[in-house]
């Protein structure tokens, strides 16, 4: 296959997303409103009953960050397993007789789905702004949306995998179930991850939205646990194992 | 290259069983060859394997000139593929479900709007190409799919039960359409289907397919003939002349086959409406009277039946299948 003929598909796939994201207004804002619903009553919660070790309340800016990665964490894990609706019902077929390469499918499926949850990342990032909370600099927001691009390839490349393996559409709701709640609750988006015990810790260092919290909260609020370099190095090999691991098991799916 | 699909012994098997057993067809560039038989006889099978969906575990196929195995992307680049179930995004517009089809087939824009004019007028969609699919009829949807299949000018169209749970109506303009393509576009189209009607309405030849193997391959005439032409079935006063009737048309050799009841006797002739007046007069010549007539023409259901041993479960399969389909689409 051509090169033309490699970024025509990847085109093709991405054009599809974005067409059937603008066509579903429902869910963008569904998918606003639950990490600002967290933003906002979790936040105020937590301000008017802890405080901070050392003093001082907890300021809700803390949980921008996690809710941002954890609404990117939904966008891209449902675009990646969205697959499993197009083989539901049958588009999936239209796509895996064209006479293109499935790695390239695959990889405009992966785009498209990261642009969805960029937008989504980036409107609760304006969102989160409007309602009071501060950015330490235009660079750092920069460098966010960067990072919400490489963990969301990461995770739209673990959702293909799974939708390749899944054999049915009721899979799907344990897989997100099983899936998206143990990632962002073992993320440290909505607790500070310095003084865990042993367990926990482990397992939230073993999660790899834990790093794309990190990464965002030192980008956008200036403070991380993990230094933001090693952050970057987990996260960027995660994303090229999933989309190698997603592009190998779609090329291998049957309809 | 002499023909557009050429199989020789392809044989699929799905764990211990034979889905498809040694077929081998020929079709001929601009022929619509027709896959006659009941559900699950293998029809879909062959059509997935010609379409590189599936691998066979047996035998060739060569389509177009392409092995389907070693160049399953030069097929894919010369084949249309219409499948059973509905395969169109139902958020997109149908112009939008073209322009994506021409997209990934690697037309060009002005190439892409000028085939999304032609073939949605070809189906008659036009003035629906900018709705959402998901409003569309059943019919609307197949003939949008029809439409898409044929974007990249495809040199073989597969079409696998083409009007599987359309009403009779909508049935019949999907096989004008079939019929236009298959002339104007001169695309060769092979098409399965368990209705008897559509196979003999529209295919230049049958096969009849039953358990993976090919039972009876010929145009719809000659399958017909073969079962020995024409049935006349004449209506006697008297139960007494029955055999001496039988006797004068032996001598003069007129019938194929000649049978008799009570007071009916069935004689099977080629060409029976012109040997009609011929039989008469024999009868009149005898002095026996003759108080009916009919005449049958054989279906393609007794040619079904004569080489299956069964009858085709027409209605029966259809209506589930109506069902189905249905409320697949309606999940959406």
């Amino acid at each position: 296959m051509t090169l033309d003929r490699a970024v025509q598909t990847v085109y093709t796939m991405w054009l599809r997303e974005m067409i059937r994201f603008s066509r579903s207004k429902s869910r963008i804002i569904g998918a606003l409103s639950t990490p600002l619903f967290f933003l906002v009553i979790l936040g105020t919660g937590f301000s008017s009953a802890f405080q901070v070790r050392g003093g001082g309340t907890f300021d809700k800016s803390y949980l921008a960050p996690g809710l941002i990665g954890m609404s990117v964490l939904f966008a891209s894990l449902m675009g990646g397993v969205s697959i499993i609706w197009d083989r539901e019902f049958g588009f999936l077929k239209e796509i895996l007789i064209a006479p293109v390469s499935r790695f390239f499918v695959s990889l405009g499926k992966a785009i498209g789905g990261v642009t969805t949850a960029m937008i989504q990342g980036i409107l609760i990032l304006i969102i989160a702004r409007l309602i009071g909370i501060h950015y330490v600099s235009f660079w750092g927001v920069l460098a966010g949306i960067a990072v919400m691009f490489i963990s969301g390839i990461g995770f739209i490349g673990l959702g293909i995998a799974i939708a390749s393996k899944i054999e049915s559409h009721e899979g799907f709701q344990m897989v997100m179930s099983f899936l998206t709640m143990p990632l962002v609750l073992l993320s440290g988006a909505f607790f500070p991850i310095s003084n865990l015990p042993a367990w926990l810790k482990t397992l939230v260092y073993l999660n790899p939205l834990t790093y794309g919290v990190e990464a965002l909260r030192y980008f956008l609020l200036g403070n991380s646990t993990i230094p933001v370099w090693q952050s970057i190095i987990v996260l960027v090999i995660f994303s090229m194992a999933m989309i190698a691991l997603g592009g190998k098991l779609f090329g291998k799916m049957r309809a | 290259m002499l023909y557009a699909i050429e199989t020789s012994g392809i044989t699929k098997r799905f764990d211990d069983v034979t889905a498809v057993n040694k077929i081998s067809i020929s079709v001929k560039p601009g022929e619509l060859f027709g896959l006659l038989g009941p559900n699950g006889a293998g029809k879909t099978t062959l059509i997935s394997m010609l379409s590189t969906m599936i691998e066979p575990s047996g035998g060739s196929a060569l389509v177009w000139g392409y092995n389907v195995m070693k160049d399953a992307d030069a097929v894919r680049q010369n084949i249309g593929v219409v499948f059973q179930d509905t395969t169109l995004d139902d958020r997109l517009t149908g112009r939008e479900n073209l322009d994506l089809h021409g997209r990934l087939y690697g037309l060009d824009g002005k190439t892409r709007k000028e085939r999304i004019k032609e073939v949605l007028s070809l189906v008659e969609l036009t003035e629906r190409a900018d709705a959402i699919v998901k409003t569309y009829s059943g019919g609307m949807m197949r003939r949008l799919e029809i439409a898409r299949g044929l974007m990249h000018h495809p040199h073989v169209l597969f079409l696998d039960e083409p009007t599987l749970g359309l009403d009779p109506q909508t049935r019949m303009h999907i096989w004008d359409y079939i019929k236009k393509l298959n002339k104007e576009e001169g695309v060769t189209i092979l098409l399965t289907t368990h209705y008897m009607e559509e196979a003999d309405r529209l295919c230049d030849r049958i096969a009849i397919i039953d358990n993976g193997e090919i039972v009876a391959l010929d145009n719809p005439q000659n399958l017909k003939n073969s079962l020995g032409g024409d049935v006349i079935t004449l209506g006697l006063e008297n139960p007494g002349d029955v055999d001496k009737l039988c006797n004068s048309y032996q001598k003069d050799g007129c019938a194929n086959i000649i049978t008799q009841n009570q007071n009916e006797v069935f004689i099977t002739v080629n060409n029976g409406e012109r040997q009609i007046p011929h039989i008469l007069l024999l009868a009149s010549q005898a002095g026996i009277p003759i108080i009916s007539v009919s005449l049958r023409k054989p279906t393609l259901d007794d040619v079904f039946i004569h080489y299956t041993g069964r009858a085709i479960r027409d209605k029966e399969v259809s209506v589930m299948e109506e069902v189905g389909y249905k409320m697949r689409s309606r999940r959406k």
